[in-house]
């Protein structure tokens, strides 16, 4: 158990590593530097060298790279080219808000998707079960930007119930992302539900179909029993993976529905930074997003293994 | 990989036509492959149907309701919003039919080789792939556009080469499936080479799932090439494009709610009909993907 714990977290290690090296050389691969892009028609001569001594641009990229990374991971992520403001302390809010969008997205995207994922599998090929399973492939097929603007379209244009565009500042207090913060979280909760429902669906109809909910059957066991005592603790099992790969994709998803809201999160800084050339703010957005993607599926990892006896006798049966 | 136990192994034509009629047979693939083919054909043929000129601007139609003469009014150019739509999804595919079957080849093949070769290689070659998963795609796309330009030509190998990652991992998987088995094994003992494996035991035995896989690529591929128009870095004006057109017609939503809903009616039955069909052809052909997780 400890043992393949210890190996999870080594290997989450390496990838996280791994993908340092890669935005480092991505970012490498750019044209032009910090100072190219902070100066813009002024660097040349003097004041480019200036700058690059000042932001240590001229020393080999080995150098720049153990000691960019040594920095983050000590939690210093660095100076933005363009403000000169530590990032940190301009990625801190942006974080925040980025989390509060995903949070509200699973209070109650999970629950609903364990809902309707367990209504699904029991009225498997009735009109609920389709009904169901068709809106949640179009919600899950349909480009996230689509199904935000037609939230839009229906809630604040048509509808007027909540502003279509968030116009708070990335360091307001969490009270003023009410209520505008709702339409995002809405088209986030759509998605996350529809991934989610699909396989608590496909994961309950397997189970009712084991030999032990038979043989519950048979026994006499009243229905909803062997649903929540036999069924559920077992198909809700490969739930935990998916709900991880789904909270994954929502820091990366995130990005476009910011962009639609104009929600200041981590997303919408992360285009920003790109388009205008802030290398070490795209740096640092790049290894935050990849550290909590690795962080949460480790995490998923060590849930399903505490949850399951199974796997946590795995290593003593193989011997 | 078990075969389903319907199909005969016959010759490849023979079980073309018949992987073709399980998914009409199907209600959801047969929509699905008619919405595909409607919407190729109309990519085909969209030139030479159009009413207007897509460039054609009207200062004094601008976001005019739909008319007779123009049957979904106009955008805020004054531009035919019919013809703009008909003419939208002509790009994005273009190039995504181009970049799917280049990410299923390089990443196919790359699966395949590891997996047969197994050990440290391969286990150096997982971390890699797992730290590419890692990124959201449209940071790594973004910064490749940046670097090259939003072309045509930069695109297609961008998204050919992203999308060729995950296939690594599923062709791997598949091959892991069937080199235990005793042909495999067979083939070795006669002594054949690591390549002729590959392409008389191994590829065969794993097409099946790259085709299915192929077909999921091109629908997140489709995704991703209209989220960049949509964002301001893929297509670029005025060449028609469904997420551009999306983009433009936001802000005039309220006057003229047809600028965006026209073009996503369109993108979104074309992604649908690739996704329907995608599940048809996983399930004529045996595969179960049902617990496949998203990403």
């Amino acid at each position: 158990m400890l043992s393949m714990l210890l190996r999870r977290l080594g290997l989450g290690a390496i990838t996280v590593w791994l993908v340092s090296l890669i935005i480092f050389a991505g970012v490498e691969m750019l044209p032009g530097d910090a100072c190219t892009a902070f100066l813009e028609r002024e660097a040349k001569g003097q004041l480019l060298e200036n700058c690059r001594i000042e932001l240590n641009l001229n020393r080999p990229a080995a150098a720049r790279y153990l000691d960019w990374a040594g920095h983050a991971l000590q939690g210093d992520l660095g100076v933005s080219a363009n403000g000169q403001r530590p990032i940190a302390e301009l990625v801190g809010f942006r974080l925040r808000n980025t989390v509060l969008l995903a949070s509200g997205a699973m209070l109650f995207g999970i629950p609903l998707a364990i809902f309707l994922g367990i209504i699904a599998a029991l009225r498997r090929d009735k009109p609920l079960d389709i009904a169901i399973s068709t809106v949640a492939i179009s919600a899950m097929t349909i480009p996230e930007f689509v199904s935000a603007t037609l939230f839009i379209l229906i809630f604040s244009v048509w509808l007027g119930w909540v502003p279509g565009i968030v116009l708070v500042s990335a360091d307001a207090p969490i009270s003023a992302f009410f209520p505008v913060i709702f339409l995002p979280i809405g088209v986030l909760t759509l998605v996350m539900t529809a991934h989610i429902l699909r396989t608590v669906r496909s994961s309950v109809i397997e189970t009712l179909a084991s030999d032990y909910a038979q043989m519950a059957t048979l026994k006499g066991v009243p229905f909803w029993r062997i649903v929540f005592r036999h069924v559920l603790p077992n198909a809700l099992l490969p739930t935990i993976n998916v709900v991880a790969l789904t909270v994954a994709w929502l820091l990366g998803g995130v990005v476009v529905i910011e962009t639609v809201f104009n929600y200041p999160g981590l997303g919408r800084m992360m285009i920003d930074s790109i388009s205008d050339r802030d290398l070490p703010v795209t740096q640092a957005i790049a290894l935050i997003i990849a550290s909590v993607y690795v962080g949460v599926n480790l995490l998923a990892d060590i849930l399903t293994m505490l949850a399951n006896p199974r796997l946590r006798t795995l290593h003593l049966r193989k011997g | 990989m078990s075969q389903a136990p319907t199909l005969p192994r016959g010759p490849a034509r023979n079980r073309f036509l018949v992987v073709l009629g399980d998914i009409l047979a199907r209600p959801s693939g047969a929509i699905g492959l008619a919405l595909v083919s409607a919407h190729l054909i109309l990519a085909i043929i969209g030139p030479a149907i159009v009413p207007y000129d897509f460039t054609e601007m009207n200062a004094a139609a601008m976001l005019a309701k739909p008319s007779s003469a123009h049957w979904l009014g106009n955008d805020h150019l004054g531009r035919d919003q019919l013809s703009r739509v008909l003419l939208g999804g002509r790009e994005a595919i273009l190039v995504t039919s181009i970049a799917t079957p280049l990410a299923v080849l390089w990443g196919g093949l790359v699966g395949v080789f590891f997996g047969l070769a197994g050990g440290r290689l391969d286990e150096v070659l997982m971390r890699i792939v797992d730290a590419f998963l890692s990124l959201p795609w449209i940071l790594k796309m973004l910064v490749l556009i940046v670097t090259f330009g939003t072309g045509t030509e930069v695109l297609i190998p961008t998204l050919g080469f992203f999308y060729g990652i995950p296939v690594i991992r599923i062709a791997r998987a598949a091959t892991h499936d069937v080199v235990a088995r005793d042909f495999v094994q067979a083939a070795r003992a006669r002594g054949h080479g690591r390549l002729t494996i590959i392409w008389r035991e191994l590829l065969p035995n794993v097409r099946d799932a790259l085709f299915v896989e192929g077909a999921m690529r091109w629908s997140w591929m489709l995704l991703a090439f209209s989220s960049l128009s949509f964002l301001g870095f893929g297509v670029s004006p005025p060449t028609p494009d469904w997420g551009l057109m999306i983009a433009d017609a936001r802000g005039f939503m309220s006057f003229s709610p047809m600028g965006v809903l026209a073009p996503m009616v369109c993108l979104s039955s074309l992604i649908i009909g690739i996704n329907l069909t995608a599940d048809a052809l996983a399930k004529a052909l045996g595969l179960d993907r049902a617990r496949k997780a998203p990403v």
